[in-house]
């Protein structure tokens, strides 16, 4: 053992403890091997019920599509060069992937970080804080890619669209995914309950739906929502993905992609340090 | 013999004498001593008890020892490897029962053991091989895939026993293993744990059942206020806290017998709510005199740990906090 601490503790942290305490918590990510573990739980409970998972992945967009694709569809004109059902289509793709991503995120993570305590068992371990966020992040990537192959499946069963092209739009659903599952962790991490979840999801993520492009033009968009909408990172998401879907190379790859993952890396290192702060009380 | 839970040679040659050491430790949480200046150590093979009213520090004595939290000062060294740097590695041959239950609740029995397993970096068939000699160990075979909500508490509790060996430990830390069981399902814990014991195993628990503590443990700390008040071989810390008999007064009048009563007979007299705790190293004239007072009811015992323990905490009320 090293040498010995004999001066008196004091009751108010000085600020040498402060600063330990913020080496611990802003330490750089330290991926390692045991994140698969943790996948794995998830990927166990998931495959339990496999078939109701499957079963919602693919009827869910059905009933969208077909109600407001061919019902509402019929009676607006073509968007952009597509029809309202194609441009439908290939925003809900998009809509459907967050959704998966964050719900597995904020709920699913939430349960069993706080109600079951599965978290506090793994820290149990060999496994750490570190682990358990990968983990999650990259069991919600995996989940909401399953949601958009069967998306895909719909989208060529309705014969909506066919290209290969469609086929570059899974990459992305990935990537869009563990941005999104990120971003839901910070949220994550600072619950209070399930209604601080409810909340966010109200307050931020619905009407992000809405300023991305998923329902009707962005540019059908008063200014200055605009000027937000273009920093959303669903909007970037639907940017890529959409054009893909239709058929032709989308536009602003580069600075889609690069917003995708630059907030993707923001938040989950955020997230981490938010989680250390609370679990490692 | 149970061969998963069996400690080989290579083993017991790789486990430090000492298998825990923690030397000064503090911790302070807003503006409070949660731990303030604990040390001691654990010999490979002891099972070392951990005694101390709700709020003394025991779980956070334990969360600082598994690396889970920061201590404010202080040195801990477990399985030799120094924490909370190396914690992790340390962990690799730890088990933990924890004062809750948090078994998977979306898995079988025999699963939650499977998952866990996977935690500590096992292969699966390691896992599935160990998986029976667990399942018997915890006379939970019978229940291999039921669903943790069909157990009853005391199943629960002897499945994360299992669990916690799930990595072949040396050394196991338990935060009230009884806490919440009936009697029976209480015994069938220490037996276990005497079995664990019998392997070669070492435990860190912590309890404030002083009966689990008096049969199961070779020393105890007791621990106040985040510091340690004693430390032994319990039967020694009762001898030498402690009278050795103890009179029990209760009934219609005790306290008022006890105010009234000639305090030479006895070394220390003690009344708390509606009973008085007599404790004489010659229990005769207590007991001839109680023999002329039907209306009193009382029981003569040999000290225990518990009177060690009122004795040194004291008998007010301590909060959950």
């Amino acid at each position: 053992m090293s040498s010995l601490q004999q001066t008196p503790t004091s009751l108010h942290p000085t600020t040498e403890d402060q600063a330990r305490r913020r080496n611990v918590l802003f330490a750089a990510p330290r991926p390692s091997r045991r994140f698969i573990p943790v996948w794995r739980r998830n990927y166990l409970v998931w495959r339990k019920y496999l078939f109701e998972r499957v079963l919602s992945n693919i009827i869910e967009p059905l009933i969208t599509l077909v109600a407001f694709g061919y019902g509402l569809g019929s009676l607006l004109p073509d968007v952009g060069g597509a029809s309202y059902l194609q441009f439908l289509a290939s925003g809900s793709i998009c809509m459907s992937v967050m959704y998966s991503a964050k719900f597995e995120s904020l709920w699913g993570a939430y349960s069993r970080m706080e109600t079951q305590k599965t978290w506090a068992g793994i820290m149990n371990t060999p496994s750490s804080i570190d682990d358990i966020v990968l983990g999650e992040v990259a069991w919600a990537g995996t989940k909401a890619l399953v949601t958009g192959i069967a998306m895909l499946l719909v989208i060529w069963g309705l014969n909506v669209a066919r290209s290969p092209l469609t086929l570059l739009a899974l990459p992305v659903v990935f990537l869009s995914s563990l941005t999104f599952s990120a971003m839901a962790l910070i949220v994550n991490s600072l619950a209070r309950g399930y209604d601080t979840l409810s909340n966010y999801f109200v307050v931020v993520v619905t009407p992000m739906v809405f300023l991305s492009g998923v329902f009707f033009p962005v540019e059908q968009l008063p200014g200055w929502l605009r000027a937000i909408a273009q920093w959303l990172p669903l909007a970037a998401m639907v940017d890529v993905v959409r054009p893909l879907i239709l058929g032709h190379l989308p536009g602003h790859l580069l600075r889609d992609l690069a917003l995708l993952v630059g907030y993707g890396a923001a938040c989950y290192y955020v997230a981490l340090i938010l989680t250390r702060k609370r679990l490692l009380k | 013999m149970i061969t998963a839970l069996a400690p080989t040679n290579l083993e017991s040659q790789r486990t430090p004498e000492v298998v825990l050491r923690v030397h000064d430790l503090r911790k302070v949480y807003g503006g409070a001593r949660v731990v303030d200046g604990f040390s001691f150590n654990i010999q490979r093979g002891e099972c070392y008890a951990l005694l101390g009213p709700n709020g003394a520090g025991k779980t956070t004595t334990l969360r600082c020892c598994l690396g889970l939290t920061e201590p404010d000062g202080g040195q801990i060294e477990l399985l030799g490897e120094p924490v909370p740097e190396r914690a992790r590695h340390a962990r690799v041959r730890v088990g933990v029962v924890p004062q809750l239950d948090n078994l998977d609740p979306d898995f079988s029995v025999a699963e939650n053991l499977l998952v866990y397993g996977r935690y500590f970096g096992l292969p699966d068939a390691t896992i599935r091989a160990r998986i029976p000699s667990l399942l018997e160990f915890a006379s939970l075979a019978h229940k291999k895939n039921a669903w943790i909500g069909e157990l009853s508490g005391g199943m629960k509790r002897r499945l994360t026993l299992a669990r916690s060996l799930v990595n072949d430990p040396d050394l196991i830390f338990m935060d009230e293993p009884t806490t919440g069981l009936d009697p029976q399902a209480r015994h069938l814990i220490w037996e276990r744990l005497k079995q664990l014991l019998a392997r070669g195993k070492t435990i860190l628990l912590t309890t404030h059942f002083m009966d689990e503590a008096e049969r199961l443990a070779h020393r105890l700390a007791v621990i106040d206020h985040g510091a340690k008040i004693a430390e032994g071989i319990p039967r020694d810390l009762i001898r030498s806290h402690i009278e050795a008999h103890v009179v029990e007064v209760y009934g219609d009048g005790a306290t008022e017998w006890a105010q009234g009563f000639d305090r030479s007979d006895v070394s220390r007299l003690e009344v708390s709510g509606e009973t008085a705790f007599c404790y004489a190293a010659d229990p005769a004239p207590i007991l001839r005199d109680l023999e002329t007072r039907p209306q009193l009811r009382y029981l003569h015992r040999p000290a225990n740990l518990e009177d060690l323990f009122l004795k040194l905490t004291g008998r007010e009320m301590r909060d959950e906090s």
